[in-house]
């Protein structure tokens, strides 16, 4: 995919120049190996920094909400899932956007790639499918797909959905995955057993918010975590706490998560947030034929109201 | 005060039997990082590390601190009183504390132990800690502490000092605090002429090892509102999504929010970490906030660190060069880069140097 970076970096002196939009945002180069960084482009000079490879996990839709100018973004699926999300919820204009779109191959799991190595890694460097990761002693050069996300790896829609432009051919979906593996061994477990998962789950959490504030879906002025009057969640590491957290955001985000995966990509400890997010996605699927962001011309389930929409789950 | 030199047995046996003594943390690997913890009876930290996670700031400083209680039942005589809760610290010890990490707590010191203002909290359980650091033989890529105050055998903030040459350590006590653990670890057994020459190499290499450096000499003179005005606060804080991993990870970030919790007619008055990155962590009564928008609380977080504490105390930055927010912020905000640009701006040409090192 790093191809691409040349394609970008072309098309944003081209729409700068014309006057089209007053901003492309995008990634730069991170200053550390599998991180990129989220960018924006006023200039000639400034879109020679966008790049694009296998590190660009963060969703670039959370960059646009409410914005006020006309914005040209670098987005590959799941970010145009979120941009079409974004332009339904009423959070930007579809015509303040020129979408530059990045069919995605999927994005290396940087967790899962520092877990697998003892020492520091200070490289990575991509070529074709193969990822080269090395450090003080050690080199080792592996094929992207056992490297990818989790929410990568079970991907259905790598090519963007809505674009003004294409920076590569479109990729082949892959058909041979199951997105939903992961929920269906939860959904098997007794409810101790859930309950124990969920609980060794959501320990680790600081409360640093990384997941709830990198998700293009969480942009409520105030969260209810951090309304004051009155005030409904403590503040403290009190397990209660932590647990309304994460599953009251999970179903706020109900029939709009497109599975981008950035909450788990930017949280510090580690944790499997999708978890949550994914079965609410699975019950959308299954209840009401629905993914979050696939059309501008439909309201998603949850805000529409149908005759015949399933109630057997009302107790 | 005497150098010792032990194997790794000795080392083991006497964190072992320091224990009796002291309550003893340490770093434990959990799941892919290491993370320090109470070690249990027969648990032995693991030094096999570079650095950890989390800072051991959440010791001495715990992330949720319960520090009154009350109770809301009219009947009783106690009604509506804040009664402290019992801030007694047993003797603690940490063992296998950065050099870097072991400046924070000085650092921190300034601001919770000062002579106008004592929070009982933190220096009693700091007062109640001896820190037995580990040096380090060699540096993370994100390492910057050479130019942060320390360095990779710094000594500042320890009350002994570690180094690891092969499978044995030197121990070298720094304070009556250090010789007590080390008596009470029954370490002994003097080093042979060599090991002061042996640990002066060890400590050379290891900074040459320290690969990336901040600049903060130009940071006292600068004048505070050119910088706090400076144009690049904007573009610098595009990419940060604003959550608190940078603070939380910090060893020398140390705010704090105080929140009552109430269950039934009893309750608590508890105080929590709190991070400048939130909204709320200046939202006014009235509803107004003065750092509204997410640039000024990020140029907020790098004033405080880098300019108000270097005006304040005149001693250096606060902050120890240990990587953890640039390695651990989702969005790649880089404080070496932050901190060089704050550096070099000139106010005139509104120009700075860009480049991270």
């Amino acid at each position: 995919m790093t191809d691409y970076t040349d394609k970008i970096r072309q098309i944003a002196k081209r729409v700068l120049d014309e006057g089209k939009v007053d901003m492309v945002i995008g990634f730069r180069a991170g200053t550390l190996p599998m991180m990129n960084q989220p960018h924006y482009a006023t200039s000639a000079q400034t879109a020679d920094e966008l790049i694009w490879d296998s590190n660009c996990g963060l969703n670039l839709a959370n960059y646009i909400t409410d914005k006020k100018e006309k914005i040209a973004i670098v987005a590959k699926g799941c970010d145009t899932r979120n941009i079409v999300t974004h332009i339904i919820e009423n959070k930007i204009k579809r015509e303040q956007l020129y979408i530059i779109g990045v069919p995605c191959t999927g994005m290396i799991d940087h967790h899962k790639i520092n877990a697998m190595f003892d020492n520091e890694i200070t490289r990575v460097e991509e070529s074709g499918d193969q990822i080269t990761i090395s450090g003080e002693g050690f080199s080792e050069t592996l094929p992207k797909p056992e490297l990818l996300a989790e929410n990568c790896a079970v991907c259905t829609h790598r090519n963007p959905v809505e674009y003004d432009e294409l920076v590569g051919d479109l990729v082949e979906e892959q058909t041979d995955v199951d997105p939903y593996a992961s929920v269906k061994k939860v959904e098997a477990m007794s409810p101790d057993e859930k309950w124990q998962y969920f609980e060794d789950l959501l320990s680790p959490c600081i409360r640093c918010y990384a997941c709830r504030n990198a998700c293009p879906l969480c942009y409520c002025p105030t969260c209810f975590v951090d309304e004051s009057r009155p005030q409904w969640v403590g503040k403290s590491q009190d397990s209660v706490d932590v647990r309304t957290f994460h599953v009251l955001r999970a179903y706020h985000c109900a029939g709009r998560c497109t599975d981008c995966g950035a909450c788990e990509r930017v949280c510090p400890i580690g944790i499997k947030i999708r978890e949550f997010t994914k079965k609410l996605n699975k019950d959308c699927l299954e209840l009401y034929g629905w993914e979050a962001g696939l059309t501008l011309d439909q309201r998603p389930p949850l805000d529409t109201y149908k005759a015949d929409d399933p109630q057997a789950f009302i107790k | 005060m005497t150098l010792i030199k032990i194997n790794k047995k000795a080392l083991d046996l006497g964190i072992e039997k320091a224990k009796s003594a002291y309550q003893v943390f340490g770093p434990v690997k959990q799941k892919n990082d290491h993370d320090y913890k109470r070690l249990d009876k027969n648990e032995l930290p693991d030094f096999n590390f570079q650095n950890t996670r989390l800072s051991p700031k959440s010791i001495i400083y715990p992330q949720s601190q319960i520090m009154f209680r009350y109770s809301l039942d009219e009947t009783s005589d106690d009604c509506r009183i804040m009664k402290e809760v019992e801030n007694v610290s047993a003797p603690m010890a940490i063992v296998g504390v950065r050099p870097c990490d072991a400046l924070s707590f000085p650092i921190v010191r300034r601001n919770f132990d000062s002579p106008e203002y004592q929070d009982t909290y933190w220096v009693k359980a700091y007062e109640a800690t001896t820190f037995v650091g580990l040096a380090c033989n060699s540096a993370c890529s994100t390492c910057f502490c050479t130019s942060a105050g320390t360095g990779p055998f710094g000594e500042e903030g320890l009350d002994v000092l570690l180094v690891a040459d092969g499978d044995d350590f030197y121990v070298k006590p720094l304070t009556e605090k250090g010789t007590a653990f080390v008596g009470a670890a029954g370490w002994s057994g003097t080093a042979d002429a060599s090991a002061g020459e042996k640990i002066e190499a060890l400590k050379q290499a290891a900074e040459t090892s320290v690969t990336s450096a901040v600049k903060t000499d130009k940071l006292r003179e600068k004048t505070t509102l050119e910088l706090y005005d400076a144009p690049f606060w904007q573009e610098e804080a595009f990419s940060c999504i604003n959550c608190g991993t940078c603070t939380y990870v910090c060893p020398t970030c140390w705010c704090f929010d105080v929140q009552d919790e109430t269950f039934g007619k009893s309750g608590i008055r508890m105080r929590n970490w709190d991070s400048c990155m939130f909204p709320l962590f200046t939202s006014h009564a009235s509803g107004h906030n003065p750092r509204d928008a997410k640039y000024q609380r990020v140029r907020q977080r790098f004033m405080h660190k880098l300019k108000y504490y270097v005006d304040k105390y005149d001693n250096g930055i606060q902050c120890v060069g240990c990587g953890r927010c640039i390695r651990l912020c989702p969005v790649n905000i880089d404080i070496r880069r932050i901190c060089n640009k704050m550096n070099s701006f000139d106010a005139e040409s509104c120009k700075c140097e860009t480049a991270a090192s």
